[in-house]
């Protein structure tokens, strides 16, 4: 499996002055596969990307990107590498043309060569018609296409996503996925804060507070939770949870409004909780668990937004 | 890596060029600030007995390669907050290729600006001959890329571009002051006299001097003028390589 994988991480640690941002994380990513991340903010998914980026050195543990060592041979790395970062990293006064013209020099492309790669992922990304337009006038979708051209136009072995389907609607986030799909052999490797996103990959990690919760593929890690879930709107969903309670000894929590019973056999109760309350249910979903509910159990907590990852404060930086 | 250096170069040039606001400003400030000090001061000023026009026309061309050399490192700050610079650190580029392909594009720019000031030199009054407009170029193209490289350090390592302004205006603007561009320095008060000879930018005016009006009094000779002005242009393209060559935390916005 280790000869396969594209990334293979051990113990790898990281911590901005005193705060810890990853404490031994340790994950493959098989060669091929959609390899996910998913963390609320503040779970150490950015820092990991930093890390597997080349930008911010190395600190603790070992990591090796197709087959080269992260800490020793980053610009090996580098020309196998395609990133696409949560903010744009595109000109948005230049044209489409005009970014990839610059990024294949990056990349030590040029003349024909250039041209044509250009021109295949124009295509591929739906863009040719778009090629003489300055990014800044094209839409959030299309600029993030202009980045997966951009991060594809070097044939890159591993891709690097970071939260790149933030801010992009769902059909913009599946053209996107179908880009990236669309290259035969790549390897993925992204993170992000969307459920149903995270449901796609092959494999994908759980992060919390710097650490894996869990890892596997997401349809096992739904499985391992078990049960149903039972989701409730109502205009008053705490007076039905208490009425619940009450009635069919139930024990529910509201949360963002909702109201959740989770259970082996749930269902059961769905005609028996119409029958009794169903003038003020708004809404009933029974459901098997989410990768929330995975999440959930895992740490105990809701997936919850809570304050962004600190940036590193001045003083207190560490040197390469 | 020349390509690396030829992508960031140009898109300097282009970039520049597509900002109709920066390129006019650019243009017309030198312009303006040499008609109003040399229309001012024009009765009551001649130092060295020289009309100031004339005099201020070489500190202005000083002026020009400044100016420009910091509104065009100023963008590495905006490329590292719009994201732009992160994707040219992930890419398999030499940390020194940037520094190359920015200060050698910021530094074309104060060039080209420099000449486009040039050739209004007869309207100014100042006769200029074939061998001292070459010799005056190479001097310019020194100095641009001595101030680019001094500007691209400063950038690199400052967050913001309000940051770069106090800088700018405690730190580069008295380099011009000093350096004899606006007024001679000799005789000085001797604490700044003192001061002239550590700035680096006396050296690139002075020999700017030398070049565009042969002896000048006042100034260091020529050779050491030219050879201060090579150190600076070394010193600050090694510093602009050593500090884009330091990985941190902070590069990764």
């Amino acid at each position: 499996m280790s000869d396969a994988a594209a990334v293979v991480a051990r113990g790898v640690g990281f911590a901005y002055g005193e705060r810890l941002a990853l404490r031994d994380v340790g994950f493959e990513v098989a060669r091929g596969k959609a390899h996910g991340f998913l963390g609320p903010n503040g779970s150490g998914k950015s820092t990991l990307f930093k890390l597997l980026s080349t930008i911010v050195p190395m600190q603790q543990g070992q990591v090796t990107v197709l087959g080269h060592d992260l800490a020793r041979d980053a610009a090996a790395i580098r020309r196998r590498l395609g990133v696409v970062f949560q903010s744009p990293a595109v000109d948005r006064k230049l044209t489409v043309r005009e970014n990839l013209r610059y990024a294949g020099m990056l990349l030590g492309l040029g003349g024909r060569d250039l041209a044509a790669r250009s021109d295949a992922m124009l295509a591929a990304a739906g863009l040719a018609d778009r090629q003489r337009d300055r990014v800044e006038e094209l839409s959030g979708g299309l600029r993030r296409r202009v980045e997966i051209a951009k991060c594809l136009l070097g044939r890159p072995d591993l891709v690097l996503l970071d939260e790149a389907s933030t801010g992009l609607d769902p059909a913009a986030r599946r053209d996107m996925w179908a880009v990236l799909k669309g290259q035969p052999g790549l390897t993925v490797l992204f993170t992000t804060h969307l459920m149903d996103e995270a449901a796609e990959a092959d494999q994908l990690v759980l992060l919390d507070q710097g650490a894996i919760v869990a890892a596997g593929r997401p349809a096992e890690l739904m499985r391992s939770v078990g049960g149903q879930v039972l989701e409730l709107e109502a205009a008053d969903p705490g007076a039905l949870a208490t009425e619940l309670r009450q009635a069919f000894a139930v024990e529910g929590t509201v949360v963002e409004g909702v109201l959740r019973i989770e259970g082996e056999r749930v269902h059961e109760l769905v005609p028996r909780i119409m029958e009794r309350c169903g003038d003020r249910v708004q809404r009933l979903q029974l459901a098997h668990p989410s990768l929330q509910d995975v999440f959930l159990k895992r740490t105990g907590k809701r997936f919850v937004a809570t304050e962004p990852e600190p940036a590193p404060r001045k003083g207190r930086r560490r040197r390469a | 890596m020349s390509k690396a250096v030829l992508a960031l170069w140009h898109r300097e040039i282009v970039r520049f060029l597509r900002d109709r606001p920066r390129l006019t400003g650019s243009l017309l400030q030198p312009v303006v600030f040499w008609l109003l000090f040399s229309g001012a001061l024009h009765g009551s000023f001649k130092p060295g007995g020289m009309d100031y026009g004339e005099y201020f026309f070489v500190g202005t061309l000083a002026m020009i390669t400044l100016f420009t050399a910091i509104f065009s490192t100023i963008t590495v700050i905006e490329d590292r907050k719009e994201g732009f610079l992160q994707g040219v650190l992930v890419s398999p580029v030499p940390r020194s290729a940037i520094a190359l392909g920015k200060i050698l594009g910021g530094a074309s720019l104060g060039l080209g600006l420099a000449v486009v000031f040039l050739a209004l030199a007869p309207l100014a009054g100042v006769t200029l001959s074939f061998d001292r407009v070459v010799l005056g170029l190479g001097v310019l193209a020194l100095l641009a890329v001595a101030v680019t490289g001094l500007g691209f350090a400063l950038a690199w390592v400052m967050d913001s571009t309000a940051g770069y302004h106090g800088i700018m205006m405690l730190f580069l603007m008295p380099m011009l002051l000093l350096s004899g561009a606006f007024f001679p320095m000799e005789s000085a008060h001797p604490v700044l006299a003192w001061v002239r000879f550590v700035n680096p930018m006396t050296y690139g005016v002075g020999a700017l001097r030398h070049a565009l009006q042969g002896e000048v009094a006042g100034v260091p000779s020529f050779a050491v003028c030219l050879a201060g002005t090579a150190l600076f242009a070394v010193a600050t393209f090694a510093l602009g390589t050593f500090v884009v060559g330091r990985r941190r935390a902070r590069d990764a916005a």
